[in-house]
């Protein structure tokens, strides 16, 4: 079977030749319409929209972002703060660079329409300080929507009144994560916060109530104010609605970015007809679904259970190239749907060499804050490390397991999971490569692609 | 501080975004490495007296975020991704060849203190792998080719310069 025609929703204009990222370009294409529409009906009626809709964030996690915003303390009398994460810094994800590169007033009127319904007078775009030039454009659009007042005092003569700044972060991927990035927008070190006791809405930003989204969900929410929470649920499956952008990377021959309706595509119609398939003369060894610390995937392996179809439970018996690409079913198997960051291996590469990659950057980027993770993801590094590089000690593979095993549920924040899921996966389902390392000081073949 | 007149007024301007002041550390440290090229000890008292800090809380951030330099580098900062859908596509290779174009190491500056050739963990443009930002600019599916090609500019500017 074919795979699905892909249906654009926020990668609308996104490519389109002749499309800018200037004001003037946006309005030509209905811009800001659905804010002069939104700031005419009562917040309660957008935020009642947006949990109609079912729209779960496309940070990474996937939880509902009604749900999310009807955590938020009104009652505080303390301002609320709406922070939009754009600190995409998951490997093997790029979705939110385009949207900010290409089409930044689509995430200020989704921005500024969220802030509306939650009664934010300042929100603040935390951009990852690799983009210097994503920052630029968007403080360029920020000027630009204030001069035509769609930002700032009196919204359009409503009385509302809505600053949004942008923030840089300075290279470091625990600002992704909503707390340790709360942290550092009061300027200081990344460090997470416990949750519970305290949950951003309730107790964020400068201990008030704060909303952090991702920048697709943002501009998921102004699609969702356009044509009604309801008709947006239909786009998907139950429990999937909307479009979701995959970003594909690694060994396919079209890599980039592909906008479905969620849950419609599987990874085969993903990668072999759309991505146009392995590289010449190459085949598929394994994938990892959402973003680099998702659970890998490996071919040729069967994934059985029951799922629930409608009112019915049926059984399943999957391969990789069945699973549809959703937020559950890739639970369902094992992995996840993460932020839609799809990394793709051919059999040309090595997993322990893999592995050894993706370890580098998780110690490199612990906080440091949980012993478990700080030590733990350096340990992890230091083991598929020396197993590349030949000097591997009898038991490494399941040291290096034993090692993953010991963090996951004993950290401040998810950093814990992320760092030991790649481990986990890769040495259970590549147990025999691990082994062959840790047997003999295997040494790795000297025309490979290099990876560490 | 021996800062540009217009970096001292974006540094005014920056405060007022936040209703805390401490929460301009992060902006103030970018604006003062952009003028100044690193960050020196005198930079985090300066910043600790203009935020009202100890110093200690504006050394602790700049140690924490990879992109904050205690040392100056060269005139430009080659930075190539590491990370694993790079390191499939040749990132390794691309950063190979910068090193030898400029016959310096990671981390150093090249002899004729032209740049300084790095690795950097992702750099968030994966499809377009492997990729290097050069000062602010991003450069995609940057193979051993096309690296040689930037190096060749790279000169070529900085030669016209002398």
């Amino acid at each position: 079977m074919s795979a699905p025609a892909q249906q654009r929703i926020i990668f609308q204009h996104i490519d389109e030749p002749g499309y800018t990222n200037d004001i003037e370009c946006y309005l030509r294409n209905g811009g800001y319409e659905v804010l002069k529409k939104s700031v005419g009906r009562k917040p309660e009626e957008l935020i009642d929209e947006v949990k109609k809709s079912g729209l779960r964030g496309r940070g990474g996690a996937g939880f509902p972002c009604g749900v999310k915003w009807g955590l938020v303390d009104r009652k505080s009398g303390k301002p609320i703060y709406l922070i939009v994460n754009a600190d995409e810094s998951e490997p093997g994800t790029f979705k939110d660079r385009y949207i900010m590169h290409q089409d930044p007033h689509q995430l200020i009127e989704g921005t500024i329409i969220s802030c509306f319904a939650n009664n934010v007078k300042q929100a603040y775009i935390y951009i990852r300080g690799e983009m210097p030039e994503g920052a630029r454009i968007l403080e360029k659009a920020i000027a630009e929507a204030r001069a035509k007042n769609f930002v700032g005092p009196n919204i359009l003569g409503t009385g509302y009144s809505c600053e949004i700044y942008v923030h840089r972060g300075a290279g470091a991927y625990i600002c992704g994560e909503e707390t340790g990035l709360i942290e550092s927008l009061e300027g200081k070190r990344a460090n997470p916060r416990i949750k519970p006791p305290y949950f951003p809405a309730v107790l964020g930003l400068y201990q008030c109530p704060t909303i952090v989204n991702n920048v697709e969900t943002l501009c998921q929410v102004k699609y969702i104010c356009d044509v009604g929470g309801e008709a947006y649920a239909k786009i998907g499956t139950p429990g999937n609605t909307g479009t979701r952008i995959f970003c594909v990377s690694g060994h396919v021959q079209r890599p980039g970015y592909y906008e479905f309706p969620a849950g419609t595509i599987t990874m085969g119609q993903l990668l072999n007809d759309v991505c146009g398939g392995p590289l010449p003369g190459r085949t598929f060894k394994a994938v990892i679904p959402g973003g680099s610390s998702a659970k890998v995937l490996k071919f040729g392996e069967r994934y059985k259970g029951k799922r629930k179809v409608g009112a019915d439970m049926v059984d399943y018996d999957w391969g990789v190239e069945d699973v549809p690409m959703d937020f559950d079913s890739l639970a369902m198997i094992g992995s996840m749907g993460g932020s839609g960051g799809v990394i793709v291996m051919d059999d040309t590469v090595n997993m322990v060499e893999a592995l050894a990659n993706i370890n580098a950057f998780y110690s490199h980027e612990s906080c440091g804050q949980c012993t478990p993770c700080r030590e733990g993801s350096l340990w992890m590094k230091k083991i598929s490390s020396r197993m590349v590089n030949g000097d591997a000690r009898p038991q490494d593979g399941a040291l290096l397991k034993s090692v993953a095993d010991q963090i996951p549920g004993r950290t401040i924040c998810a950093f814990g999971e992320a760092c030991s899921w790649p481990t986990q996966s890769f040495t259970i389902k590549f147990k025999d490569e691990f082994d062959a390392y840790s047997e003999v000081k295997k040494t790795l073949p000297a025309d490979r692609t290099v990876l560490v | 501080m021996n800062l540009k007149p217009e970096t001292f007024q974006r540094i005014d301007e920056v405060i007022t975004h936040y209703p805390v002041k401490r929460s301009a550390t992060l902006p103030l440290l970018h604006l003062i490495q952009e003028d100044a090229g690193h960050i020196s000890d005198e930079a985090i008292t300066w910043i600790a007296t203009k935020l009202e800090l100890q110093p200690i809380n504006v050394l602790e951030v700049v140690t924490f975020y990879p992109m904050f330099r205690r040392a100056p580098i060269g005139r430009r900062h080659i930075k190539v991704c590491r990370t694993l859908s790079c390191a499939l596509s040749g990132g390794f290779k691309t950063c190979e060849t910068f090193e030898k174009e400029f016959s310096t190491h990671r981390g150093e500056i090249s002899p004729d203190g032209e740049v300084t050739v790095e690795f950097v963990e992702c750099l968030a443009s994966c499809g377009t792998a492997p990729v290097v930002l050069i000062d602010e600019t991003l450069h995609t599916k940057v193979d051993a080719t096309k690296a040689k090609q930037l190096s060749d500019q790279i000169k070529a500017e900085a030669a016209a310069r002398k």
